[in-house]
């Protein structure tokens, strides 16, 4: 700690050749600057921070760009940290404790996102030797970021220093960059090879402005383009693996959002319109846990509030499913236009309902900590936590549902009921049971479908009419009663719309993958994956 | 019987009068009846409820303060349900059955130009309160929201500058329809006007609805990373809204690296979205609900009380719903009628102190004065107005960038008398 002190301490006196004492006056003065004022007399201050090199700018710095720093009426400038439940007031200046502070009086001191630029990059400057490996790393993506002359000594000092290997490639690139444009022709080649072993599109726009330059002799340029023609190649194998994320991702989406649905329509055979409103169900019983572990619960727990939400959006589903079999949908059997108008009748009952009990606009439901966010997998490509996370959800729900299926008494009961109905109530299975539990279960996969959904859009009454057409599409395409078809059919239309996007847009790759469907379906009306057997027979 | 008897029942309802009048103001028996024409239900609910709720405040308020030309107003609510075609049969509806004044209503462009004909047909008085695309001027309609002017093309200005980070490359990103199209069609022509070159335009449009934001998302940071300054001008409507901003936080875009620019989304559209991760990223509007001001305290409180919510916020169509009403109020007092002619008559020059905090004004073109604010998005869902002009800028019916709007001219006084045409209708003599 104390060398860290010396060394940025050393840093400042470099910087501004001032005395200690004088510093400490000095950063009074500039901290009591963001008082009053508008953009431009923040942003000198802002500037005058990051130049000082002072390590109790960092605190300032980063309540200013927080949102969590405070004019008090008699100009002192307070920081407000709310951590932990309590709300504690420190003067800015001194970084002291101050009591008995009348929170209305304070003065929100405001920045926009140029500030918040130069916060970063003042904050990237200080951070450099910070303490937090993250930080470190964070300000070295900064420095990439802006490759400027002035930086390079920094860099240069903060590598000499660095012992942990990501930092420190971090670092080198940001040097790399920085001597790309400034350093002897020597530093610039070394440059080159180090920068081009990087998979970034930033990197590669960063070397492209370099090649362009009209000074460069014939080695230089053979170099950059050597570089260059490399890191194409490898960005796009990232850009398909990318793509393939992408249509697994989605393909993943319309799996969950059509599993329920291939129980219903698949298995059972009823034309579910309402399948989209145990969706939205669903994800309405994970905005009802989120408030409840909030007003309920220390605000420590409130990441868990997903893991609660999935049993409950399940059970409520559920129960929801059964009772609408019990109550309409078993008079309905054999029936399939009644059916078709009936539940859409339930599905539009459903909707209203939701928008008189919660109102019409979205409600807000946030990603827990665990899925907000992404990482940098490779070349620029970030992979978010949410959708990682719902891939996996998606076939822990498949590989459940399979087991249920093929490995309990109740799967077989469902099986044999759906495969011949007179056969099964002969050998003494009580087929009534069995449908209303079947239609339970697959209304109760749709309302987990729905707490997973709520992780990447809207939760609002409409929210079932997203995902109705495409979980029949995926249904018929991938062949009516059958898991497996609904897994296939899914994933391949996921990866299909994902390489069509980038090609065609989203309009165009959607009718033409419509289309497809259409043609499809007139060569193999059963789908993918038809069933063979009685059944088909039966049906056919 | 006879003389009598009827005397004696008319005292009695004398009395009755009588006594009504000392609970209640002297109302006369008739109403002024108005139309409410917003989408209870379907898509645009989420919305469209809102303004229906201003609307019934406002009347609520009026009927306290002695109502119209000594009459009560009565609102006639009607659901169009989201639904294009439907919009002009409610339009229809109240324009004939229930022979409405005046009708406040219509969110999207295309129930606009639904209804747009009815209003034409029946000589009605729509007050349309959204911002929208422009390239329209009827003399059936006051248009209460922003022309592209007094949103989009100042928003983009505001991000050129060197305060708003001195952007020089635009993704224009927007649902598919008549109001981003014709918007970015704009933008487009301004931005190219001001010198930038085609390569640092990137144009993308995607469905209603649309939520896999994934590949676009990826193209949008692809396109940023050229080394320039790089923003996203949204004019991304409804649902598409939250899975965009989710992806956005989540694929790591900050608004100080690439800030977005919306301008369908406001503090009603922010309730839904968990705001942590957006904070920085802008829209343009002609209100905000933080803007601090008496008139716009009072306007804040009034909704609270009506709505009977204290977290239900106020957002900019609210806030053009209000003026429109005002307007419509002052200009039915002043013409001392609510014949559509007349009152049309008196609109113009209405003036009304807005809560924005500035005087709004009607034109002659049938669309307001109004303040440009560029607002940041705050943790709490609010915004912090960053930037705003010094004076209420008057809406161009007819964008001066298009090649095609050249010399057009939207005026209804004389001797111009029309809202789309090159020459007057009434040549000077």
């Amino acid at each position: 700690m104390f060398a860290r002190l010396c060394r940025i301490a050393a840093l400042a006196g470099l910087l501004l050749g001032a005395a200690a004492a004088a510093r400490a006056d000095e950063f009074a003065t500039i901290v009591a600057g963001f008082a009053g004022g508008g953009f431009a007399a923040k942003e000198q201050a802002i500037v005058a921070l990051g130049r000082l090199g002072d390590p109790r700018a960092v605190p300032v710095l980063q309540a200013l760009g927080d949102d969590r720093l405070r004019a008090a009426p008699d100009g002192r400038i307070v920081i407000v940290d709310t951590a932990g439940g309590t709300t504690r007031y420190a003067d800015a200046a001194t970084g002291q404790d101050i009591a008995g502070l009348d929170p209305d009086s304070l003065d929100r001191i405001i920045v926009n996102n140029r500030l918040r630029g130069d916060i970063e990059a003042a904050l990237g400057a200080l951070t450099l030797f910070s303490t937090d490996r993250g930080q470190r790393l964070a300000a070295a993506a900064d420095a990439l970021k802006h490759p400027s002359a002035d930086t390079a000594k920094l860099l240069e000092r903060a590598l000499a220093a660095e012992r942990d290997a990501e930092v420190r490639e971090a670092l080198q690139r940001a040097l790399a960059a920085a001597r790309l444009f400034a350093g002897t022709k020597d530093e610039q080649l070394a440059a080159i090879r180090t920068l081009g072993a990087a998979t970034d599109p930033q990197i590669k726009n960063l070397l492209d402005r370099y090649r362009d330059r009209p000074d460069l002799d014939r080695e230089r340029r053979a170099a950059a383009d050597a570089a260059l023609a490399a890191m194409a190649r490898r960005l796009q194998l990232t850009g398909l693996a990318a793509n393939l994320f992408q249509g697994l991702s989605l393909g993943s989406i319309l799996l969950l959002a059509a599993i329920g649905l291939a129980i219903t329509f698949g298995v059972m055979g009823v034309i579910n319109m309402a399948h989209g409103e145990m969706i939205m169900l669903g994800a309405y019983v994970a905005y009802v846990t989120q408030q409840a572990f909030i007003a309920l619960l220390p605000p420590g727990w409130l990441d868990a509030y997903l893991a609660a939400a999935v049993p409950l959006a399940f059970l409520a589903a559920g129960l929801l499913g059964i009772a609408l079999e019990r109550c309409l949908i078993r008079h309905l059997y054999g029936r399939p236009l009644e059916t078709l108008l009936a539940t859409w009748g339930v599905s539009l009952i459903l909707q209203q309902a939701v928008r008189s009990i919660f109102g019409s606009p979205n409600k807000a439901v946030a990603n827990p900590g665990w899925m907000t966010g992404g990482f940098d997998a490779v070349g620029g490509f970030t992979v978010t936590w949410n959708r990682v996370y719902i891939i996996v959800f998606c076939f822990a729900v498949l590989g459940a549902l399979a087991l249920i299926l093929n490995r309990t008494g109740f799967g077989l009961h469902m099986r044999a009921v759906t495969q011949n109905r007179e056969m099964a109530a002969a050998m003494g299975i009580r087929t009534a049971r069995v449908d209303a539990l079947t239609f339970g279960l697959g209304s109760g996969i749709a309302g987990m479908a729905g707490v997973a959904l709520s992780q990447i859009g809207n939760v609002s009454p409409n929210l079932g009419q997203i995902y109705i057409v495409d979980s029949f599409l995926v249904v018929v395409f991938g062949g009516v009663g059958n898991l497996l078809g609904t897994l296939v059919g899914a994933l391949s239309l996921g990866v299909v719309n994902k390489f069509l996007e980038p090609v065609a847009g989203a309009i165009l790759g959607k009718i033409v993958v419509l289309v497809a469907i259409i043609l499809f379906i007139q060569r193999r009306p059963r789908g993918l994956f038809a069933l063979k057997g009685r059944t088909a027979e039966a049906e056919g | 019987m006879g003389m009598f008897a009827s005397m004696r029942r008319a005292a009695v309802a004398a009395g009755i009068a009588a006594g009504m009048a000392a609970a209640a103001p002297a109302w006369s028996q008739e109403t002024i009846k108005i139309g409410v024409l917003h989408s209870l239900s379907g898509t645009m609910a989420i919305s469209e409820t809102t303004l229906k709720d201003t609307v019934l405040m406002m009347v609520d308020d009026l009927n306290k303060h002695g109502g119209l030309l000594g009459k009560k107003v009565e609102a006639v609510v009607v659901d169009p349900a989201s639904n294009w075609p439907l919009f002009a049969e409610k339009a229809r509806e109240l324009l004939t059955k229930d022979k409405v004044a005046a009708v406040f209503g219509c969110w999207t462009s295309v129930s606009r130009k639904s209804v747009l004909p009815v209003f034409e047909e029946l000589n009605g008085l729509l007050f349309y309160p959204v911002q929208y695309e422009g390239e329209e001027s009827s003399n059936n309609v006051f248009y209460t929201g922003a022309a592209p002017n007094q949103q989009a093309i100042p928003a983009v200005e505001y991000l050129m500058s060197a305060e708003g980070g001195s952007v020089k490359r635009w993704v224009l990103e927007g649902t598919d329809y008549v109001y981003p199209r014709t918007t970015n069609k704009i933008l487009e022509a301004f931005l190219k006007s001001k010198g930038v070159a085609a390569d640092d335009i990137r144009i993308n449009y995607t469905p209603f609805g649309f939520s896999d934001w994934q590949t676009e998302v990826a193209a949008i940071k692809q396109f940023a990373s050229a080394g320039k300054k790089t923003a996203v001008v949204s004019t991304i409507n409804g649902d598409a809204n939250v899975p965009f901003y989710k992806e956005l936080a989540n694929a790591g875009v900050k608004a100080s690296d690439i800030p977005v620019v919306a301008f369908s989304v406001g503090e009603e559209e922010l309730a839904g979205i968990d705001t942590k991760n957006l904070v920085g990223h802008l829209a343009a509007w002609n209100y905000f609900e933080s803007v601090k001001n008496p008139t716009n305290a009072a306007f804040i409180k009034e909704w609270h009380e009506f709505i009977k919510n204290p977290k239900r916020v106020t957002n900019d169509p609210m806030e053009a719903t209000y003026i429109g009403f005002k307007m419509w109020t002052h200009a039915v007092e002043q013409a001392g009628t609510t014949d559509v002619n007349a009152v049309r008559q008196a609109m113009y020059g209405q003036k009304v102190k807005a809560p924005s905090g500035f005087t709004a004004v009607m034109n002659t073109n049938h669309h307001l004065s109004k303040p440009v604010m560029i607002g940041e998005i705050r943790p709490d869902g609010q915004f912090d107005v960053v930037w705003q002009t010094k004076e209420a800028i008057k809406a161009d019916a007819w964008s001066p960038y298009l090649a095609e709007d050249k010399g057009k001219v939207a005026d209804w006084t004389y001797p111009w008398v029309c809202g789309n045409c090159t020459a007057p209708k009434y040549a000077e003599n």
